[in-house]
């Protein structure tokens, strides 16, 4: 196959970027998309010319480390795939493919197609935990936990973080990612404890980085986990009862 | 000066010994502890479970990794399951089973006390991860389910569909958040530690590149612990994440930290083959399939039909037929080599005839397409993703690749390597499996040294320092490693040759891949020995990295990583070759039985090989920490 590639360079998170074309021949369709680029960055080494920096990892679609804006679309045409498992065989001879990172403001970029994804670590460091102090759990058979939470958690916690559902979002905003994180564990047994203040936390940070949630849905399309839109529902509604809740039991706190 | 081996095992009955140590541990007191600082490299499940635990208890800990987030570590690609000496199934498991199974799966090469260790703590490791909120699979009842893995007869595997490792470490990372949100964990992430700093024979802290900015800054602690992997990716492709790499523990080889049985690595049986020259890694399909399909390939040579039009007589289910007891379920090795052999024979398949078949038919006949679905269902549209081919119609075609490093940095019962405050857990040290690992060993062996080991032995060492604070990193060791470390970058930016980092690593792997891979022998060990450092020497005269060092260079990274594997590479084919004896991943064609199987030799080669490090030009001098078994017998592992 030959591709013609337009890709977006930027040597650093102050310096302005700017697209840049490369011709991309024999290229076999048995090819990932990365190692499509791997082969384009050994032919620019060749050249004498810097390879175009992207971030990549286990490539098996479970690290969350790689993603691209692929054509506009968040990890590319393929539904359910990340962009370390999307082949060349999705796309024809003679195509042109735009390349660039991910676009958001809370994502700022740190060179090339490279972009910092901290905000969503602070999202989960703001309550996306069990206080579970090690050696006192109980034996892990005690308290059963239905199948269907344990599915549906599992559902949830699927989500591997890779921020393509605030890449594909008009708005820029990562509820998609705080409903995972938030509802894998209010989902069950184990997680009730904190259930209240662990949303309100969460949903607050995330809203310190992110934009607001306007029921696009692009956010599902784009995810190669497919997580639910579901879990952003089931956020919201906590959300809603975590506040009377924590106010509540401020309130209580005040008094006593 | 020759190094001396003291694993200090504690005296006393093996199923009394960690207790016993416990208790003969000292303490450090709460109050204390904060005074204390510790340095933990990687967030994988071991080092985001050690560092964790450690400030749960108080110390203050800080935690380097060179991925951006600590939850992408490698960790998070194991699939298959965790095993855990539970009986939940009330199928005949126990801790001696799991200890034992583990003692024979290493094929006698590991030590016994730490084994046993291993499984006593693998029930806390479950109990943990449930009590985080780990989502394991389910029974409708409630209760936890279970699966089979090779090498063992019951069912112990505990799993979260097919992405248990991330579930664990997603576990792991949350009481890492937790932990950082409380202040007690400063996190240092897109940081790559390139040096550890020794001051009078003690580790002080480490040299790291942060690799945005290209800085290079000096950090002391009171004690240091690796927790950063294995050294699969010597082989290039491999079943590693594309960034796992050796550095971390090679650089405290070359500073004192003896290494262990390096020639011991895993050959993962099922694996998508490789496509074409380009791949760049290979990917594992979990070994758990092995519980629903069957291994096969034609029994005539060149056998060019599709296989659904391969009569069930023309078939050989070559595991079934030459291990009746454990048939497709043998261990990892055993099922690698067989695999091996029947491609060399010319019954391979695939398009480049370099696959075997792992077949669903006679499951989804059974049990329905359902049942098939819901157990494997991810791992199938993985296949299919990659290779375009259906596996519920067409067998799956496997092979294997590179997926583990039993070797790795030398460590006693407390690990603690031979350089006194560098501890070393999980994947980077070499550990409790032997010659071999079982699947579902490495989640509970990382689970069991970060979460239960090291919280105990830490304290045993630091009580020693109380009222010592760190080294100040102005100390001139601190000045050295890292004027070293800066030198070393900037003579790859200079060396301006003509080829890339890439094109040195596949060739060295290459190398290694054939001599040093599934089966070895003399004459290509020596021919290993001797070709490795003439590709090293023109890698360092020829290699082209361009770009700058004070922004992300991921060339520049890499070189970095390819010049040990360099090192470590020759330091494997040296081992590989003294050790005159096939045992577990290590398979001396010169050592077999008639049939074919590994034959060891207790007489001879019952003990570690500790390498230690005598400067670039020597080479290492090998040490012996001998073997003593007196819980098991040993046999000849037997799985017909
Ligand atoms: C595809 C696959 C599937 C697997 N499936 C299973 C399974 O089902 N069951 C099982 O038991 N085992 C399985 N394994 C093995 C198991 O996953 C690993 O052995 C284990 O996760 C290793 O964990 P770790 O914490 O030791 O290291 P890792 O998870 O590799 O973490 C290493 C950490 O160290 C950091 N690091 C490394 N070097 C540096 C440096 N120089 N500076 C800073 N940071 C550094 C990295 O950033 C990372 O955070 C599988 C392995 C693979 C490849």
């Amino acid at each position: 196959m030959h591709i013609t590639l337009k890709v977006w360079r930027q040597t650093g998170p102050d310096a302005t970027g700017r697209f840049e074309t490369y011709e991309a021949p024999d290229i076999s369709p048995e090819m990932s998309f990365l190692e499509m680029l791997d082969l384009v960055n050994e032919r620019l080494i060749e050249a004498g010319r810097e390879p175009i920096e992207f971030d990549s990892d286990c490539r098996e679609g479970i690290c969350g480390t790689c993603g691209l804006m692929i054509n506009g679309q968040a990890h590319g045409p393929q539904r359910a795939t990340a962009t370390c498992q999307l082949h060349m065989r999705e796309f024809s001879d003679g195509e042109h493919i735009t390349v660039e990172p991910w676009r958001a403001a809370a994502f700022p970029i740190v060179k090339d197609l490279v972009v910092n994804r901290a905000a969503l670590d602070r999202i989960v460091e703001a309550g996306g935990f069990i206080t579970a102090r090690v050696g006192s759990a109980p034996d892990a058979n005690l308290i059963p936990v239905p199948k269907e939470s344990a599915d549906a958690a599992m559902d949830a916690a699927a989500c591997i973080g890779c921020g393509a559902c605030v890449a594909a979002c008009p708005n820029s905003a990562a509820q998609l990612f705080t409903a995972a994180k938030v509802q894998h564990l209010n989902l069950l047994p184990q997680g009730q404890a904190q259930r209240w203040s662990r949303t309100q936390e969460m949903v607050e940070t995330m809203e310190l980085f992110f934009g607001s949630c306007t029921n696009y849905g692009e956010c599902h399309e784009a995810c190669p986990k497919e997580i639910s839109l579901d879990f952003i529902a089931m956020m919201n509604r906590d959300y809603v009862k975590a506040m009377l809740t924590n106010r509540q039991r401020d309130g209580q706190k005040k008094v006593g | 000066m020759t190094l001396t081996l003291d694993a200090k095992i504690p005296s006393g009955p093996l199923t009394d010994k960690w207790n016993n140590h416990r208790f003969e541990l000292k303490l450090v007191n709460p109050n204390n502890k904060r005074k204390f600082k510790i340095i933990v490299v990687g967030s994988g499940l071991a080092g985001a479970s050690a560092a964790a635990s450690l400030a749960e208890l108080g110390y203050e800990v800080e935690v380097f990794t060179f991925h951006d987030s600590p939850r992408r570590a490698h960790s998070i690609a194991a699939q298959g399951g965790i095993n855990a000496a539970k009986n939940y199934q009330n199928d005949g498991d126990s801790v001696f089973r799991l200890f034992y199974d583990t003692v024979k799966g290493g094929d006698f090469r590991s030590r016994e006390a730490n084994v046993y260790r291993l499984a006593e703590l693998s029930g806390d490791i479950i109990d943990q991860a449930t009590a985080q909120g780990v989502p394991f699979a389910r029974e409708y009842g409630g209760l936890l389910a279970n699966r089979s893995f090779g090498g063992a007869q019951v069912s112990r595997t505990f799993y979260a569909r097919g992405q248990t490792g991330q579930q664990l470490l997603l576990g792991a990372y949350q009481s890492l958040a937790n932990q950082i949100r409380e202040g007690s964990v400063t996190l240092y992430n897109k940081m790559e530690m390139l040096e550890l700093v020794v001051e009078d024979g003690r580790t002080v802290g480490i040299i790291c590149r942060d690799l945005i900015s290209g800085e290079i800054s000096a950090h002391a602690a009171h004690a240091v612990v690796l927790a950063t992997g294995g050294y699969g990716n010597v082989y290039y492709l491999s079943t590693n994440a594309m960034n796992s790499n050796a550095t971390a523990i090679w650089r405290a080889h070359r500073k004192g930290a003896a290494f262990a049985n390096p020639c011991y690595t895993q050959i993962h049986p099922t694996c998508i083959p490789a496509s074409d020259e380009f791949q760049s890694k290979l990917t594992l399909m979990s070994e758990s399939l092995r519980n629903d399909g069957r291994i096969w390939v034609p029994k005539a040579y060149d056998d060019n039909r599709p296989p659904g039009e391969i009569p069930e007589a023309e078939r050989d289910y070559y595991l079934e037929r030459k291990y009746p007891a454990f048939g497709n379920l043998v261990p990892r090795d055993v099922a690698s080599r067989n695999a091996k052999l029947v491609v060399d024979e010319g019954r391979g398949v695939g398009p480049l005839k370099n696959g075997v078949y792992l077949d669903f038919a006679d499951a989804i006949t059974r049990d329905g397409r359902d049942t098939i679905e819901a157990k494997y269902g991810n791992l199938f549209d993985m296949y299919q993703r990659i290779t375009a081919e259906d596996p519920y119609d067409l067998p799956m075609r496997i092979y294997p690749a590179t997926h583990y490093t039993m070797g790795g940095l030398w460590v006693d019962y407390d690990l603690m390597s031979t350089i006194p405050g560098l501890f070393v857990l999980g994947e980077a040290n070499f550990s409790d499996h032997g010659a071999n690992r079982l699947g579902a060993s490495a989640l509970m062996q990382g689970l069991a040294d970060g979460y239960f080991v090291i919280p105990y032995t830490i304290g045993g060492y630091l009580s020693t320092f109380l009222g010592q604070p760190p080294l100040p990193t102005e100390h001139e060791a601190f000045e050295n490693a890292r004027r070293a470390v800066e030198e070393r970058t900037r003579t790859f930016l200079s060396t301006k040759g003509t080829r890339s980092v890439d094109y040195y690593h596949k060739e060295l792997g290459k190398l290694v891949w054939d001599n040093i891979g599934m089966a070895r022998n003399r004459t290509g060990l020596e021919k290993a020995i001797a070709e490795i450092p003439a590709l090293r020497e023109e890698f360092h005269s020829n290699v082209r990295v361009l770009g700058s060092g004070d922004s992300l260079n991921s060339s520049l990274e890499k070189a970095g990583r390819v010049a040990d594997f360099f090192e470590l590479a020759e330091l494997m084919a040296r081992d590989a070759l003294h050790r005159e004896e096939s045992c577990g991943g290590h398979f001396r064609e010169e050592h077999q039985t008639a049939e074919g199987e590994a034959r060891r030799d207790d007489e001879n080669f019952s003990y570690v090989a500790a390498w230690e490090w005598k400067g670039p030009d020597t080479p290492q001098e090998l040490v012996k920490e001998p073997l003593t078994f007196e819980h098991v017998e040993l046999t000849q592992r037997s799985y017909k």
